[in-house]
């Protein structure tokens, strides 16, 4: 289809390729950039701890330069008109998280605690891990309508994710919550991070189907539109799930995100606000519930409401039979101490949290270095990222894609919040990594996955004229006719 | 190290940081805003919106009449800049003139898409000629359009601020 449209005057104007900008240079210009921001943070934190430009600085740059060069030209290759932002602002983001996780690895106080690793060189390898799948992604997912056939699979799939750390011999306690299996000799898994992105695709294609029933058949009752019970009942389910993933591994974060995700992609695909109350009350209900018998998330709730309390209890050796945490304090602690404009990059002492320094708690490192002013520019930048998934959804043609992208954004926008709202105490603290920043391998591998179905969606959405897909006859088809 | 160059880096890294953010935001919004003049073939020029489907019904709609018309607003002083929707369900609604034709009617691809039982699905249209007068033409509606009262037969050039009736529905231009 060269689509050539005839006005109805005798002008001829052609609607193709050409009129449409693909905007991989303007990606690129921006991909540049968010290079070089990363090395410069990653000079001056040399420069601040010892007073010398780094040693790794040539290789670090040429590194992160070299895994968003070949994603540059896997998205311009196999996605030409994708969105130009959702790749340089990953990126970005992901080199930042680099920098601090090296900064953290400097600290003499982590090295001499005595489970220490040297982070930043196994990040550098997931992060090339996951730019491999991201182009994975890209090379074979071709048109992400075809997730929409493994519906019911990828709920099974997402089913099996979640239980998997809960399997005997094969899931590690670590830390209170139960969501990381153990592979031997490759080190430890959290399957919940895939599970977000299966899951979505899961319940994009059951209320693709669903959404009408749902919508229409309902009653009005106090000026909200009560669901029937046949149609209540898949919401009922995914709530189920979620409690009992909070009461059996409990993680809050993640029965959070996943419900979350749910009434989202629920609200989007019926316009019933309904569905908003109903899920904000469930989950609300819920958590209450289960906080009222689980003590390992009533601690949380207690560091929360009283973190100095909990400082304290820790700091003395409390001997009641709960683990009291330090750290909700001691973030806040960093924070505060940033101030407006921050410490600077390496001058900070948020190394003090010890553990989880940087993985869960990096937020605190970058509010310490950064000020307000670099944490909110973080959290504009996943702004941003969630504004170009949502713009995808609203651009996308076909209602899969809409609910696809919608949910994983929303999933995105989610885990940022249940993460910067826990570390800065705005929620209990939960046990979720801020997505590429922190360190961890399948948090980076999963988002990669992430951005690139985003990014194949948005391919789609913002291509100028669409080939008619699931229709080749029409090409082949000759019309013979008697002359 | 110094502390002068470390403030200065500490500063000169939020600075980066911000710059970064502000470019992408005006990435954003040449991404919403970016409509592009083409010119083919025939030197008709048309404005390209993102969502194509509205673009090809526009296009399909456009009269040669458009043709040198350079997309902006600079066509003398006491051109009208904007299109007002005055009465009806749509009341509020603008629309930029710049250079388009505008199509009114209950069809889904119309610019101006009306739901009032008195419209017709291609009830008329709005587009400049020559000169930069904008014109209105009734498309064969079923009820007819009004300027002012009176009842279209031919092209109408449109005053500033006459009333333009369909149905419920009443629009004028404005600078």
């Amino acid at each position: 289809m060269s689509s050539t449209t005839n006005s109805p005057t005798h002008h001829t104007s052609t609607i193709g390729a050409i009129g449409a900008p693909s905007r991989r240079n303007t990606e690129l210009a921006l991909l540049v950039f968010a290079v070089v921001i990363p090395v410069f943070a990653y000079a001056n934190v040399g420069l601040a701890l010892d007073g010398q430009v780094p040693s790794g600085l040539l290789s670090y740059g040429l590194g992160l330069g070299l895994l968003a060069g070949v994603a540059h030209l896997a998205v311009r290759k196999f996605a030409p008109y994708a969105d130009p932002l959702l790749l340089p602002l990953a990126t970005l983001l992901n080199g930042l998280g680099l920098v601090c996780i090296w900064r953290l690895d400097q600290s003499k106080l982590l090295q001499s605690l005595p489970n220490f690793v040297t982070a930043a060189p196994r990040q550098l390898l997931y992060t090339a891990l996951g730019i491999a799948l991201f182009v994975v992604v890209l090379i074979f997912l071709k048109d992400h309508r075809v997730l929409q056939r493994y519906t019911y699979i990828s709920m099974f799939c997402a089913l099996v994710l979640l239980i998997l750390p809960l399997v005997p011999g094969l899931g590690a306690n670590i830390y209170g919550a139960k969501i990381w299996i153990r592979i031997p000799g490759l080190g430890s898994l959290q399957p919940g991070e895939f599970a977000k992105i299966v899951l979505a695709v899961f319940f994009a294609g059951y209320l693709m189907v669903k959404r009408d029933a749902l919508a229409l058949a309902s009653r009005r009752f106090m000026g909200l539109y009560l669901p029937r019970g046949r149609d209540l009942g898949p919401i009922l389910v995914v709530w189920a799930i979620s409690i009992l993933i909070l009461v059996f591994e409990t993680d809050l974060g993640t029965s959070l995100l996943f419900f979350g995700m749910f009434v989202i992609m629920l609200y989007v695909a019926t316009e019933r606000t309904s569905w908003i109350v109903f899920g904000l009350l469930m989950s609300a209900a819920g958590a209450v519930g289960v906080a009222s018998f689980e003590p390992h998330i009533q601690t949380r709730v207690q560091a929360w409401l009283d973190p100095m309390r909990e400082y304290q209890l820790s700091r003395s050796g409390a001997n009641d039979g709960i683990l009291h945490s330090e750290q909700a304090m001691q973030a806040l602690w960093a924070f505060g101490s940033g101030g407006t404009l921050g410490t600077g990059w390496g001058q900070g002492h948020s190394d003090l949290i010890r553990f989880a320094a940087n993985s869960d708690f990096i937020l605190a490192t970058f509010g310490e270095e950064l000020g307000l002013a670099g944490v909110m520019a973080i959290l504009l930048i996943y702004g941003l990222i969630v504004e170009r998934g949502v713009r995808t959804a609203l651009a996308a043609r076909d209602p899969f894609g809409k609910l696809l992208a919608i949910g994983l954004s929303g999933a995105f926008a989610l885990q940022v919040f249940v993460v910067a709202g826990g570390v800065m105490g705005l929620i209990p603290l939960t046990g979720m990594t801020m997505p590429f920043l922190a360190y961890g391998g399948s948090s980076v591998l999963a988002n990669w996955a992430l951005i690139g179905i985003l990014i194949r969606i948005s391919d789609t959405a913002r291509r100028p004229a669409p080939t008619p897909a699931g229709n080749p006859d029409a090409e082949m088809t000759q019309v013979v006719r008697p002359s | 190290m110094s502390e002068l160059t470390l403030t200065v880096m500490r500063l000169g890294f939020l600075a980066v940081l911000w710059l970064f953010v502000i470019v992408a935001v005006q990435v954003i919004r040449s991404d919403l805003f970016g409509t592009r003049v083409t010119q083919r073939g025939s030197r008709r020029e048309a404005a390209r919106p993102q969502q194509p489907g509205r673009q090809q019904a526009r296009q399909q709609a456009a009269p040669p009449q458009q043709r040198g018309q350079q997309g902006g607003g600079r066509r003398g002083r006491n051109a009208p800049t904007k299109l007002v929707v005055t009465e009806g369900t749509l009341t509020g609604t603008t629309v930029a003139l710049q250079g388009q034709t505008i199509t009114l009617g209950r069809a889904h691809d119309s610019t101006i898409v009306l739901d009032d039982d008195y419209a017709s699905s291609r009830h008329a249209r709005i587009y400049p000629d020559r000169d930069g007068q904008w014109i209105i033409e009734d498309l064969g509606s079923t009820n007819g359009t009004y300027l002012d009262r009176s009842r279209l037969t031919t092209p109408t050039p449109i005053p500033l601020g006459a009333p333009i009736r369909i149905g419920k529905t009443a629009i004028e231009l404005r600078k």
